[in-house]
């Protein structure tokens, strides 16, 4: 699997999640996605955006695109050094919310993608990875 | 742009959102449509999302939100315009919108608020005294 293109953008504010959006989307196109891969990936990315954003205290976003033999995928990362998640299992699950939203990002971002993985330490941060590939 | 810009048409309030939304300037129009349904005696609010690409989580819960306010307003929302794509990418987030009246467009929106209100019972404060 090879990196074809890799983008890094600041998330710093809501602002910054709206310039991820438009970013993935962009990436989106570019690999040749349909609209609704496009759609589902790009909501994945605002969802874990915000996340980086209200629980992490910010962070970093990439975007990545992925060439695989004959198939090529985006790989987008959310990345912060903030409190970390206390627990994982609990925190995957839909309606389960500290920030007073509805609890459905994670678990919805994991639904709307190929492949999810999480890395979270208390106290040191979350990594939080997905993939979407083309087909 | 910090505002989107609210339309009054008759008893309705009509919205279009055009630009890809942050969250406060979600959070600014749901508070700007709860204050205007009062302050202009609204009974509808129809919002049109056709330019839309994504509804995610915050801003599906913005359009619940005014829903459920407008109703305790005593004012009927109707969300219109929803690209299939983003129907289909709500429903897999997990979001069903429930207690949000849809109609595919703008023309059938507005029909659906009229005829809401068409067939509203006169309540007693109304009635004539004959």
């Amino acid at each position: 699997m090879a990196v074809e293109k890799s983008h890094k953008l600041a998330l710093g504010s809501q602002d910054d999640v709206v310039l991820v959006r438009q970013a993935v989307r962009s990436a989106a196109i570019e690999i040749g996605l349909n609209l609704i891969d496009q759609t589902k990936v790009v909501t994945a990315a605002s969802e874990l955006a915000r996340n980086t954003v209200v629980h992490g205290g910010g962070g970093m976003a990439f975007v990545e695109t992925l060439r695989e033999t004959a198939r090529l995928g985006l790989r987008l990362t959310f990345e912060d050094t903030g409190p970390g998640i206390a627990n994982l299992e609990l925190a995957m699950k839909d309606g389960y919310t500290t920030g007073g939203g509805l609890g459905l990002g994670l678990g919805g971002a994991k639904r709307l993608s190929s492949e999810f993985e999480i890395d979270s330490r208390p106290g040191e941060g979350t990594r939080v990875t997905i993939t979407r590939w083309k087909g | 742009m910090d505002k989107i810009p609210i339309l009054h048409l008759g008893n309705f309030l009509l919205v279009t959102i055009q630009v890809d939304m942050h969250d406060r300037l979600a959070l600014t129009l749901q508070d700007d449509l709860t204050t205007q349904v009062v302050s202009h005696r609204a009974r509808g609010v129809l919002i049109d999302i056709s330019a839309l690409d994504i509804v995610d989580s915050f801003i599906g819960r913005m359009l619940a939100n005014i829903a459920s306010m407008s109703r305790i307003l005593d004012a009927e929302t109707v969300v219109v315009g929803m690209q299939p794509s983003v129907a289909i990418t709500l429903v897999e987030l997990g979001l069903s919108l429930p207690g949000i009246r849809t109609a595919l467009n703008v023309d059938r929106g507005m029909k659906l608020l009229q005829d809401t209100q068409a067939s509203e019972v006169p309540t007693l404060g109304s009635r004539e005294i004959t």
